[in-house]
């Protein structure tokens, strides 16, 4: 048994490419160390329990949702936020693709989708419109209806697939 | 000069083309800027202790441990509040018997919902703050709650407010020609009880407020998610005694509002009074479970519903009794009684028929305060008006599109005054209902619907034809007395390198506000959209005006940036016409350079007249207007609303073993006047029908008979999610309005105002050679298993 409860916890990862080390509180959520700590205001807290998907982060390559992990948990780990997508150029297809489509409206929960649709696009292939729909069924979008959303996704995942065979 | 709308290929002609939303590239980029991503010097945060009881005396409080708490500063009580802050009474003149009892930014004595702030601990940090307050000891008396809508006038209910002497928020009865004798000698009267579940609006971003008070200044500065920046900049100047003049509101990116932050909260208030008395930066943001407790709520409604109808289909009266249950206030500025007087106003909105009685019974309870939310009033006016047109259609047998045209306002029939009083400048019924069927394929969709019978599917067709209020005049707040601006206001300029500023009093809350201003400026200089900056939400920066609600920030704004970028046109041109020593009728702007109008031929650029005007403007002759900004306010004077249609279809397979409802796909046609972007237009109505959707089959905020909230979190709250949405067809009708140039009328609410009727339709059309009927939302599994007899406990 551990003999005392530490209220802080020192971690070292990287994010979005960068080595970055902070002295957390235990209780921290990592969504709240990126955007108070870092300043990396792109993930959003809005359920604060899982189901929204607003915060979802790419954390050790997996699609995370960044309330439900603590910042001491990513002690080690290599984390991507939308910011850091941006920068890389790597979901440069899609953001253009949301825009065109206007598959965002206030925006609050795009940065989470635009992860959780990489998750889906990087299972390659053209996904349906149902399964776009089902594995989009993690973050909650209160202003599109969810359509054009399914339609950026979907003509991004051709355009992928195109390049790749050609 | 006027516009010509009919001639796509004209110069300009950006109004009514699906351009990009210039702010959407940092949003997608995650580079917006919501109020919870500032972070100020010296900032502290906020968090509530709020009542865990629906009703009780405030006997002691205790904050002694919270200030003792490791980064926490202070303490506020309700009494402790109160003397820097007054209370406010949510009533206005012309809802004519609306009483409510002051409220108060904590509460003072007594505690009336589950969810209402109570003390207010602030900290250095927000878990410190949260964790502080959950050692505040406060020691409550419990009172009887009252949760029950239909008993709370009864005799033997407690009293929420003794000093108001009853329950009875509001009541108001309408009538039209005589209804009981229609009822009385027609060849078929169906009656129906319907309900509305009481929904709240789960934006994304929870309610967020960060203000800060400079007493060096004087100056008061909140940035806040709102859609009504000049209104809070009043009502906070009202109650904080500060000059109107030193109160700032600035509304940055907002995520989410449908109508959600139009309204006064006592916790934001309390936030911008703690800065008062600590004259430095507070932050507050709501948590999801303070979302859902102090959130407005909305549409808890229980209706008794008669028609009546001759043989041939004709409607001959409607009467509607209406209850609704608002919480423990009425609330501020905008009222809780506005909800119930709508669906007096709006009921058999379509209908060209003669004997009308609608009662709407507005009453305290001790829930969470009801008021505006998306498409006030609509969907619960929608759904009682074609479900009962579906069942009398059922009733005699007909066709129930053909029950609809039959009655109907004829498309030429305009402007006709309804029998709720309701004055319609120009509507589409027919036309819309025509190219609706167009786009359904009504009879192969009916064949669709007849082969699956065959094999055991019971799908369902439901049609719902609406109305919807939009561009509202004074007659919607201003007459009773609140200083909410109706009119709106912009301002256009042209800076030395061409490009133009536009600032509008109108907000973005990501409907497009801004994508629609920038085109509208564009069209009416003469300049290319991406030359064109917008500025919102900002109370000391652009003209006064009300912001985004009741669906009219394309008509009211849109309009006086049109008028405001022709006028700016208009002194460009003054100054080529003398720089050119030319006519200035014979000059005109296109893409950003002064052009001869009739050969098109460039004679020099926006910039280059900026250059002369801003830095030799020694050059032009001396008492030339060389002022190159503009400002025009537009105001809605020859009807009190602009009113749409529109009509809504829903195609839907019920599963009558499980009673799941499967949505296979939902159209939609809309007559929202001009469209100024088809495809925001577009996404405006397929956003506004899910959220209906969400209304007809999830969204219900259950409490219990003691008044406890029970399900006040995301996963417990359901609201549509990708999966369960079906795809969804858009199609439009154009009657543009003649109140202004640009002809729009609003295009927000229309989707979320007729999708719970479709969808209500739809499912009893699938039910009905089973005999069953379903009328209450959401329509869950459980309702529709009842309906159809299979679950009787």
């Amino acid at each position: 048994m551990t003999a005392v409860f530490l209220d802080k916890v020192d971690i070292a990862l990287t994010v979005n490419g960068e080595p970055v080390e902070g002295r957390v509180p235990a209780g921290q959520h990592l969504v709240d160390f990126l955007r108070q700590a870092l300043g990396l205001t792109g993930a959003h807290a809005s359920c604060e329990h899982g189901v929204c998907g607003a915060c979802t982060l790419r954390v050790d390559g997996q699609a995370v949702r960044g309330c439900l992990m603590l910042a001491a948990q990513a002690d080690g780990a290599e984390v991507w936020t939308v910011e850091g997508l941006t920068e890389q150029g790597s979901s440069r297809d899609l953001q253009q693709a949301f825009v065109a489509r206007n598959a965002l409206q206030c925006g609050f929960c795009t940065p989470g989708m635009i992860v959780a649709a990489e998750d889906l696009l990087a299972q390659g292939g053209v996904p349906t419109r149902v399964e776009i729909r089902e594995h989009l069924s993690g973050n909650y979008c209160r202003c599109t209806g969810y359509e054009a959303i399914v339609d950026a996704v979907e003509d991004v995942a051709r355009a992928r697939a195109g390049k790749g065979t050609a | 000069m006027t516009i010509a709308f009919g001639n796509p290929d004209r110069p300009n002609s950006y109004i009514g083309k699906t351009v990009p939303r210039p702010n959407a590239e940092k949003l997608v980029q995650g580079r917006g800027r919501y109020v919870d991503d500032i972070t100020l010097p010296r900032m502290v945060h906020v968090a509530f202790v709020r009542a865990p009881l629906a009703h009780a005396r405030i006997i002691g409080i205790d904050t002694e441990a919270a200030k003792a708490f490791k980064g926490v500063l202070r303490v506020f009580t309700g009494a402790d509040l109160a003397e820097v802050c007054t209370p406010w009474v949510g009533v206005l003149a012309h809802l004519k018997g609306l009483k409510s009892p002051p409220q108060h930014a904590l509460a003072v004595e007594r505690a009336c919902w589950v969810g209402e702030p109570v003390v207010a601990v602030v900290a250095t940090t927000r878990a410190a703050a949260e964790e502080a307050a959950t050692l505040v000891e406060v020691d409550y008396d419990p009172l009887p709650a009252v949760t029950d809508t239909m008993t709370a006038l009864d005799a033997d209910t407690p009293v929420i407010h003794p000093d108001l002497g009853d329950n009875l928020a509001f009541r108001r009865l309408h009538e039209e020609g005589d209804v009981d004798a229609a009822m009385a000698t027609a060849h078929k009267v169906v009656s129906a009880r319907f309900r509305t579940a009481r929904h709240t609006g789960v934006t994304l971003e929870p309610r967020s407020i960060l203000v800060d008070w400079n007493p060096a200044e004087g100056q008061m500065t909140a940035w806040h998610a709102t859609q009504a920046p000049h209104m809070m900049q009043t009502v906070l100047a009202t109650h904080l005694d500060i000059p109107e003049s030193r109160v700032r509101v600035i509304c940055g990116d907002v995520g989410g509002s449908y109508g959600i932050k139009v309204h006064v909260y006592p916790d934001e208030v309390a936030t911008a009074a703690i800065a008062r008395v600590m004259a430095r930066p507070v932050k507050f943001i709501a948590d999801r479970l303070e979302s859902f407790t102090s959130d407005i709520h909305a549409r808890d409604h229980e209706i008794e519903a008669k028609i009546a109808v001759a043989e041939d289909g004709k409607i001959l009266a409607i009467d509607v009794d209406d209850w609704t249950g608002i919480g423990p206030y009425s609330v501020y500025p905008r009222t809780s009684a506005i909800e119930g007087n709508q669906v007096v106003n709006l009921c058999g909105g379509p209908y060209d028929f003669a004997n009308y009685r609608a009662q709407t019974t507005v009453v305290f309870q001790n829930k969470a305060p009801t008021c505006q939310y998306r498409a006030v009033g609509h969907p619960i006016a929608a759904a009682i008006t074609e479900g009962l047109v579906d069942m009398a259609a059922a009733a005699i047998g007909m066709d129930p599109v053909e029950i609809r045209r039959r009655n109907m306002y004829a498309d030429d029939a305009y402007p006709v005054t309804s029998p709720a009083k309701m004055r319609f400048e120009g509507l589409s019924h027919h036309a819309s209902m025509d190219k609706l069927m167009e786009m359904i394929d009504y009879d192969a969709l009916r064949a669709d619907q007849e082969e699956a019978r065959k094999q055991g599917k019971h799908r369902g067709i439901g049609i719902a034809s609406f109305i919807e209020l939009t561009n509202p005049s004074p007659f919607m707040y201003g007459i009773g007395g609140a200083r909410i601006s109706a009119q709106d206001g912009c301002t256009v300029r042209m800076d030395p390198d061409g490009s133009v500023v536009a600032l509008s009093g109108v907000t973005e809350q990501g409907q497009g506000t801004e994508a629609m201003l920038s085109q509208v400026v564009a069209e009416g200089v003469g300049v290319t959209p991406d030359k064109v900056r917008i500025i919102t939400g900002d109370t000391q920066v652009t003209p006064y005006g009300g912001g985004t609600w009741a669906s009219r920030g394309a008509g009211i704004g849109g309009e006086a940036a049109l008028q405001a970028a022709r006028a700016l046109r208009g002194s460009i041109l003054e100054v080529a016409a003398s720089m050119l020593q030319s006519d200035a009728a014979k000059l005109d702007i296109r893409a950003g350079q002064v052009v001869d109008a009739d050969s098109g031929e460039a004679r020099m650029p926006l910039e280059e007249l900026g250059r002369i005007v801003y830095f030799r403007g020694d050059t032009l002759p001396k008492g030339l207007p060389r002022e190159l900004v503009q400002t025009r306010h537009f105001i809605t004077m020859d009807y009190p609303f602009a009113f749409t249609n529109g009509v809504q279809a829903s195609y839907l397979e019920v599963d009558t073993d499980t009673g799941v409802v499967t949505l296979l796909k939902h159209w939609c046609v809309e007559d929202c006047g001009r469209v100024i972007n088809p495809q925001l237009v577009d996404e405006q109505i397929r956003g506004g029908i899910v959220q209906g959707l969400g209304g007809a089959l999830y969204e219900e905020i259950h409490y219990d008979e003691d008044g406890q909230l029970l399900n006040g979190s995301m996963a417990d709250y359901l609201v549509p999610m990708a999966g369960e949405m079906p795809d969804m067809q858009i199609g439009h009708v154009e009657t543009p309005t003649g109140e202004s140039e640009l002809g729009a009328k609003g295009a927000g609410e229309a989707g979320t105002a007729g999708a719970p009727a479709a969808v209500m339709n739809a499912i009893n059309d699938a039910l009905r050679p089973f005999g069953a009927q379903v009328t209450e939302m959401p329509f869950t599994p459980e309702r529709v298993l009842r309906a159809l007899g299979k679950i009787d406990d």
